[in-house]
């Protein structure tokens, strides 16, 4: 990334997506396109109210401390944070404020990059906390839709030890993959469940440059180009010899022009007057519970890639996409469950499939072919039933048409034709009608022989088994 | 007055027996409410339609009551005497309210009370001063004003209150009533007016001992929406209730209750203090043994700030919600925060806005280590002290004040150095959230005092005793003001 040296810091905001209700009040934790439909009165901020901490929230987040390798707290509490603004009703988010006691402390975790090196990641903490109410921003009036207030919020503080862009998008990508594996969180950008600031300074040598946060990045290409973006705007500063112009300030990610604008200077930074919240009483974290905890980790994604490479000779490449997000991972396993050939699976996954949903920006798991759906074209391609052409033109049309491949199959008389008589029969066809051309083929043009095989894919539409046209064709020919 | 001026047990015993209805204690009880509005200004809101909604079993049932007006109560106007919710009807009972309604208890009042309980004095709130019933040129202390100002001239047999520093307990002795807050988190603060959430206590203002615990047995217990509440399904305060204390030890502080200490004292001062260790030999002649304890006058001298660093610094935070941006009068501007200094510049009093700049500066962050965090460690010391001393004692006692009531006109100057700490020593019994009771030991110039006894956490039981005990052995129970005098 250029002549100098990058270091970028992260902070991942992930809601948790999957507690019944809400970290410190009973509403339903449901994302809802209903605004203001999953509120209390703590999350409204009235007076009177009081925070009750979800026990399920705080499990999840000494789970992800336990993943992350870090210290555990000895006890749980949580601080205020006071600011006035009114995506907060209280005007304070009761959160943790680390380096005071929080769900894990000084941890690492190490990544896998594509081409099958890893780097590590230095973990500075995770924190719970209530998320703010949503903000949407219009032309001269703002609204403000309660729903996420007091939704559990995980927030992940990394060291300043990434370089690149793409180690940066590789780690994030990880950790959303983990969230989705321990049922922690969907981990939905598209949802606003994921957000992250990002911190980038650039250096010559070893000592660390003046520090940049870019706020609210809210997807992992946005990380990624931000941190281009901002790289690129620091070094031509340096180049003009104009550092000093970088400031230690905060700056907005603005994702329709690409680029970043100066929110304000650390000098206008907010004191936040943290104190510990006194509603919820600090309880201890036993020994007895983290062991419980640890032992209900889930199979972890690069666990699952090994699995994979092991198990179903997969490639690392292969194997690292398929475990990127939990959905693609169940789906093909649901497929290989259902009796299909997993490197075929997995080639139809990372290949067409992916490149429909990616294309369609649709989830896998509302994809109209199904896994059952995928298992029944593949099972029909390999008894022979419809050749590999076929194959694909069936899933096309499936999915267009969102009807079974059966019945796809029946109204297109989308079927292979293996039977030897019938092939040899439209063989000695086209050749009765080629008597020049099989001269031609005798004479030594050999590639006559293709054409021959095209034509007789024309008189079956294309659904002669190609490997019976070809042995069949050979036989015919040496017999004229 | 026929009926409001009785204990509890005894207008439950007039409903069992026939001898008067729910709906006859109603109309008397609004009646004597207009009265006392007349006179002490002691309600924010009258419930002129109040009625009898279901019959129970509890002692309570059918009663009139009333709740202070930090307390949320559905469908009803509730202020905390501010300005800033004006017109706030909340949409959910705090959870005492709700309590006391589903064992029939008839609330017919709101009382007025200093701004959020940001106050000492029942000057303060939104609708005016209140006016002792005792005297109507005296304050009856605050916060709980008007609970104090109603129970004392016999409205109904009990009101709810609220104390962070002192406010149920101060105002108790001032009405010569009896005046209790249980420990900490015995019952849940959901939907009671946050002023500083680690002292702030629910409890009760009443004429009789036995009618605390009444009250507070119907009230406490554990409650999922209150993480600070513990389960005390265990303790039935009133069944009890007992009077033989012999052989339990008490103790005072001699730095606070020493006349030799103040130097200047004035003649009500040491009329306070005399009459206190009066009551001391009565406890002596109960078979209690008491004792004078000394402490570290440092301590004690550091009360005051303490309480004043430390309530400030969370009324701060606990206040912020008030923007009037989602309930309260929407103020003017052409933003939200134009719009929320407006709402908040004219609906707070000057005191609060005070309180709010303290609060604000000792959070700051170079300041939070010199002011907050030395004002928590100093809370510890205080508590981690007292509670040294209830390893040998059963309970602590304190004249309450430095005398009775005060001028409302000011002309006697309540700040005075010497008395500080005796002025704020109940604010211990909010550092630790430990159980206490005032009640009243006797009159100074016609004007009612009293003595607060403080028990270490949860032996809500063993204090509410020795008040039992020390209250049948004087005069002055069940007393009610002949709310005379005054200008008005």
């Amino acid at each position: 990334m250029g002549k100098y040296n990058v270091t970028i810091g992260l902070e991942m905001h992930c809601e948790v997506s999957k507690t019944a209700s809400k970290v410190f009040s009973n509403a339903k934790n449901e994302y809802t396109d209903i605004a203001n439909s999953n509120i209390s009165p703590y999350d409204m901020g009235f007076p009177g109210v009081l925070p009750v901490v979800n026990k399920e929230a705080v499990r999840m987040s000494l789970m992800m401390g336990e993943i992350l390798n870090c210290h555990p707290p000895k006890y749980m509490y949580f601080e205020r944070k006071n600011y006035y603004y009114p995506d907060m009703p209280k005007n304070y988010q009761i959160t943790q404020n680390p380096p005071e006691e929080c769900a894990g402390m000084g941890g690492y975790i190490d990544i896998e990059r594509e081409d099958g090196s890893t780097f590590r990641v230095d973990i500075d903490n995770i924190h719970l906390e209530e998320d703010s109410a949503r903000m949407t921003h219009l032309y001269d009036t703002s609204i403000i839709d309660y729903n996420r207030a007091a939704v559990p919020l995980l927030e992940l503080v990394t060291g300043p030890c990434l370089h690149s862009a793409e180690d940066a998008v590789a780690f994030l990508e990880y950790i959303r993959a983990i969230y989705q594996y321990c049922g922690i969180s969907e981990a939905d950008s598209k949802k606003g469940q994921v957000r992250c600031d990002v911190n980038i300074s650039i250096s010559e040598d070893d000592t660390l440059g003046t520090k940049v946060e870019m706020k609210n990045v809210n997807s992992f290409s946005g990380v990624h180009d931000a941190i281009v973006y901002e790289v690129k705007r620091q070094s031509e500063l340096k180049d003009a010899g104009r550092y000093d112009e970088v400031e230690q300030e905060t700056r907005r990610w603005d994702e329709e022009t690409g680029t970043t604008i100066r929110m304000r200077s650390k000098v206008d930074a907010i004191d936040y007057k943290y104190f510990v919240e006194p509603n919820i009483p600090k309880f201890k974290i036993t020994e007895e519970w983290l062991e419980k905890i640890r032992k209900s980790i889930p199979e972890l994604p690069y666990e699952r890639k090994a699995k994979y490479m092991t198990n179903y000779s997969l490639s690392a490449y292969d194997a690292g996409i398929l475990i990127k997000d939990i959905n693609i991972a169940s789906y093909f396993e649901n497929c290989i469950n259902l009796g299909c050939d997993p490197k075929i699976v997995a080639n139809w996954i990372t290949g067409n499939i992916l490149g429909y949903v990616y294309k369609n920006d649709i989830e896998i798991q509302n994809l109209f072919v199904t896994p059952e759906r995928l298992t029944i074209i593949l099972s029909s391609m390999a008894k022979g039933d419809i050749s590999s052409k076929q194959a694909k033109e069936l899933f096309s049309m499936v999915l267009e048409r969102e009807e079974e491949p059966k019945e796809i199959m029946k109204k297109e008389g989308m079927q292979q034709i293996s039977d030897d008589t019938t092939i040899t029969s439209v063989i000695i066809e086209v050749l009765d009608e080629n008597k020049e051309q099989i001269t031609d083929y005798k004479n030594g043009k050999t590639n006559m022989f293709d054409y021959f095989v095209g034509q007789v894919m024309k008189k079956t539409r294309g659904q002669a088994n190609p490997v019976k046209v070809k042995e069949i064709l050979t036989n015919e020919l040496a017999n004229r | 007055m026929k009926y409001m001026n009785l204990s509890i047990t005894e207008i439950h015993e007039k409903l069992k027996n026939g001898e008067v209805t729910s709906e006859e204690l109603i109309s008397e009880s609004l009646e004597l409410t207009h009265i006392v509005q007349e006179k002490c200004n002691a309600f924010v809101t009258i419930f002129d339609d109040a009625k009898k909604e279901n019959d129970t079993d509890s002692l309570l049932s059918g009663i009139p009551y009333g709740i202070k007006d930090n307390y949320s109560t559905k469908g009803a106007l509730t202020t905390g005497s501010s300005n800033t919710l004006r017109d706030y009807i909340p949409f959910f009972d705090a959870t005492a309210v709700s309590k006391l309604s589903s064992l029939g208890a008839i609330p017919v009042n709101k009382t007025a009370m200093d701004e959020f309980g940001l106050g000492g004095t029942g000057t303060t709130g939104a609708t005016g001063v209140q006016r002792n019933p005792w005297d109507l040129t005296r304050m009856c202390a605050g916060s709980s004003s008007g609970s104090a100002a109603a129970v004392a001239a016999g409205v109904y047999p009990y009101a709810l209150g609220s104390d962070t520093g002192d406010s149920i307990r101060k105002p108790a002795a001032f009405c010569g009533i009896v005046g209790y807050k249980p420990t900490y988190g015995m019952i849940s603060r959901y939907g009671l007016f946050p002023f500083a959430s680690s002292l702030d206590h629910c409890g009760v203002l009443t004429r009789y001992v036995r009618d605390a615990a009444i009250v507070v047995d119907a009230i406490k217990g554990i409650d999922e929406a209150d993480m600070t509440s513990w389960d005390s399904s265990h303790i039935h305060l009133n069944d009890d209730l007992n009077a033989d204390v012999s052989g339990k030890k008490l103790f005072y502080i001699k730095e606070l209750c020493d006349l030799a200490n103040y130097q200047n004292a004035t003649e009500e001062l040491k009329a306070h203090l005399n009459n206190f260790h009066e009551t001391l030999k009565i406890c002596k002649n109960l078979g209690m043994q008491v004792d004078e304890v000394s402490i570290d006058p440092k301590l004690i001298r550091a009360i005051p700030s303490v309480y004043q660093v430390i309530s400030c610094a969370e009324a701060t935070s606990n206040l912020s919600n008030l923007t009037g941006l989602i309930f309260g009068p929407r103020g003017e501007g052409d933003n939200y925060l134009e719009m929320m200094k407006d709402h908040r510049t004219k609906g707070f009093s000057p005191l609060i806005k005070r309180r709010l700049v303290i609060g604000s500066y000792v959070l700051q962050t170079q300041n939070q280590e010199r002011y907050f965090k030395n004002a928590q460690r100093a809370r510890r010391l205080i508590v981690d002290a007292i509670k040294e001393q209830f390893k040998k004692y059963d309970a602590m006692v304190s004249p309450v004040s430095t005398g009775p009531a005060k001028l409302l006109d000011g002309s006697v100057d309540m700040l005075n150095e010497d008395t500080l700490a005796l002025e704020d020593q109940l604010q211990i019994g909010n550092f630790g959230g430990f159980p206490s009771i005032t009640i009243p030991n006797g009159f100074i110039n016609d004007l009612p005092v009293g003595i607060n006894i403080t028990g270490e956490c949860f032996e809500d039981q063993k204090v509410l005793n020795i008040a039992y005990a020390l209250e049948s052995s004087m005069d002055y129970k069940g007393q009610i003001a002949p709310l005379i005098g005054g200008d008005k």
